[in-house]
């Protein structure tokens, strides 16, 4: 994680609504974050946090209407992706930028074949032609370790297993050599053998290609193993953000303290009785002028529910949004 | 029945249960093998215990957890719960053990009528099989309605209308409804989130207090599962390959499944992971259509000898509470004939 170096993807101050019938739905708020090349952001949250919402605003992938990405800017390759005509996005789409869905069975194509599906990003981005895109196909399934490659080119998606299939996807989005790889859930719908799997592929993919990724997931034990640093979402909000060891060892958001105590472990102690956040998660119908955590928040006090706090630098690259300071036992100083 | 404190007399006793769906082809649609999801399984719940049933997707575990509740017609083995054998008896007539035995099923969204307001639903088994009045029936949805932590003013509602997590708490409270003494949980919490999870974990295990229940939870979490369950079985293929007391499992897993399985669950904890010896298996789980000759794990299992393509290992107690089935813990070499 080279600490100097220009990021690859610079995401300021994202905000995305979707309006609905009952009023606008404010899904991401104020959103920034800095992505250094070769280093692995993982994204946690609940579901309704906004993670997967950012990332499709980033790319232009959200249907508008209902959506509106309203604000910020994505600075990619010296371009704003929010400001590029279709053309250069689509360019970068798929191109410089992958992306891997949570569902491999959906995010196929069920009447073409795999081999059909990778070529298609190597023949439209990189102009190769059906032979070199076809070997070059063959070539990516060997590195994402399916057997026999050059015979499975040729079957389609629902000869493939699960794990196989999210194979294939990180293929497809590997294909044109992505500076960025935005991974969304990819091992949710996985066994958890299969996910050993693929999260000891990914590993060896990033050592091996060096490609910055974003890695979407609720699950805190997948992020602690395979992450450089992490970004809690709630309500559609970074509440915290530091690096992968500091944010496991020394947690400052109220949320992201509950969130690690209220999962159980299989080593370690087994608690006799699970801590528990109380309540429910917000649902963000008006623009935030609260912490939106403040209702199953243990600590929150008359501030938290009259301004929404910003995210406070903390040093050594961990910030949280957050009024009471962890370190200290009281509130922040305004 | 009910005794207080630890009881040793099983309230659920399976005997090799097996469950195999038919599968047909061809233009005569004819019968062309079967997938057995559920193959020779035997295990026993203790009153009040919490037996956790693990296993990837596909392995059989909701379609044993189905099957002992005789949702299906079960191709043969005996059940008995609450000593009542129900292997054999004819759906008409096992109605009126229903009320011994509940489900709260996965997915909340999918297990609720959306026609139905919360009262209906909660209400509904008590319509089939007591006869109280419609008074008595309202203040014992109510009570169920406290006992899941709902709020009563919500009674009227339809389950669009609540979250995930309230949505099952509704079905737990129809589980309840008939003051079952056993409950099959079939992935209660896989469909919730993290937060919400450990809500529903802590209410199942209140209730299991409050009224002496006795759970088969149902779980792919192997982390959720050390926490609520008493007792552990590990399913692979339609077969159990080992059973035993939580903490031993946890501690000192003895098929090369279960070690796998556990090693591959992610800690959330960035420092030990680094210490973690990933067993990565490989290959996918072989179809249950088509099981592999010998041991079902001999494709997959680092540790496979000759013996397991040839022979399938006896599921047996190897340590005092320990149940296994692998070749591996052949003391004297007798099941090899």
């Amino acid at each position: 994680m080279p600490d100097g170096a220009l990021p690859v993807l610079d995401v300021r101050d994202l905000k995305t609504v979707f309006k609905t019938r009952a009023g606008e739905v404010h899904a991401v708020n104020d959103v920034s974050f800095a992505l250094k090349p070769g280093e692995l952001l993982g994204v946690v949250g609940e579901s309704g946090s906004g993670k997967s919402v950012t990332m499709m605003s980033l790319l232009g992938l959200l249907p508008s209407p209902p959506a509106d990405v309203r604000g910020g800017t994505v600075t990619f390759g010296g371009n704003d992706l929010l400001k590029v005509d279709a053309e250069t996005l689509r360019a970068v789409r798929g191109g410089k930028i992958g992306f891997v869905f949570q569902d491999p069975m959906t995010s196929l194509n069920p009447v073409f074949n795999v081999g059909m599906q990778i070529m298609e990003p190597l023949r439209k981005h990189m102009g190769l032609n059906k032979r070199d895109a076809a070997k070059r196909a063959q070539e990516l399934l060997e590195l994402v370790g399916i057997p026999d490659a050059e015979r499975r080119l040729t079957d389609y998606p629902h000869q493939f297993s699960g794990g196989m299939r999210q194979r294939v996807m990180i293929a497809i989005a590997l294909a044109c050599d992505p500076q960025v790889l935005i991974a969304d859930e990819p091992t949710t719908a996985l066994d958890v053998t299969i996910q050993a799997q693929i999260l000891e592929l990914m590993k060896e993919l990033r050592s091996k290609l060096g490609m910055a990724v974003i890695w979407i997931t609720h699950d805190l034990g997948v992020i602690a193993g395979i992450a450089d640093r992490v970004m809690v979402m709630y309500g559609g909000q970074v509440v915290e953000h530091a690096p992968v060891k500091e944010l496991f060892r020394n947690p400052q958001h109220p949320y992201t303290r509950a969130l690690l105590k209220t999962i159980p472990t299989i080593h370690g102690e087994r608690a006799a009785r699970l801590t528990i956040i109380e309540g429910q998660p917000p649902i963000m119908m008006n623009a935030p002028s609260a912490c939106p955590f403040r209702d199953r928040c243990d600590v929150a006090f008359d501030r938290c529910a009259r301004e929404n706090p910003p995210r406070y630098d903390l040093g050594d690259g961990h910030d949280a949004a957050c009024f009471f300071d962890a370190r200290t036992g009281g509130p922040r100083d305004a | 029945m009910l005794d207080t404190g630890e009881n040793d007399q099983p309230l659920v006793s399976v005997r090799d249960l097996k469950m195999h769906f038919p599968i047909y082809a061809g233009l005569l649609r004819r019968r062309v093998g079967e997938v057995k999801a559920v193959d020779g399984v035997s295990f026993d719940v203790m009153e009040g215990e919490t037996l956790g049933l693990v296993g990837e997707s596909g392995c059989g575990k909701s379609t044993c957890g189905r099957a002992v509740l005789r949702l299906y017609d079960i191709t043969s083995g005996s059940i008995t719960i609450d000593s009542r054998e129900i292997g054999e008896t004819p759906q008409n007539q096992l109605r009126e053990m229903r009320p011994t035995m509940q489900m709260v099923f996965q997915d909340p969204q999918a297990s609720l009528n959306p026609r139905m307001t919360v009262e209906a639903i909660i209400k509904e088994p008590l319509d089939e099989h007591t006869s109280m009045s419609d008074a008595e029936k309202r203040e014992k949805v109510g009570e169920l309605m406290d006992a899941v932590g709902l709020n009563r003013k919500f009674a009227k509602r339809y389950p669009h209308a609540f979250s995930g997590g309230q949505r099952q708490r509704i079905g737990i409270a129809r589980a309840l409804a008939l003051n079952p003494k056993f409950i099959v949980c079939d992935e209660p919490i896989a469909a919730l989130d993290v937060s919400i999870q450990a809500q529903v974990v802590n209410l199942l295990e209140d209730l299991q207090e409050q009224f002496g229940l006795t759970y088969l939870f149902i779980s792919h979490d192997l982390s959720m599962v050390r926490h609520i369950a008493t007792r552990v079985a590990v399913m692979y293929l339609g077969k159990i390959v080992e059973l035993a007391p939580r903490e031993a499992l946890y501690a000192e897993p003895l098929h090369p499944y279960t070690q796998a399985l556990l090693s591959a669950v992610p800690e959330p904890d960035p420092s030990l992971e680094d210490k973690v010896e990933r067993i990565i298996l490989q290959g996918d789980v072989p179809s249950p259509s088509n099981p592999p000759q010998g041991c079902n794990f001999c494709t997959r299992c680092p540790a496979v000898m000759d013996i397991c393509k040839t022979d399938e290992p006896v599921y047996r107690e190897v340590r005092p509470g320990r149940y296994t089935a692998c070749h591996l813990y052949n003391d004297n070499n007798d099941t090899a004939g």
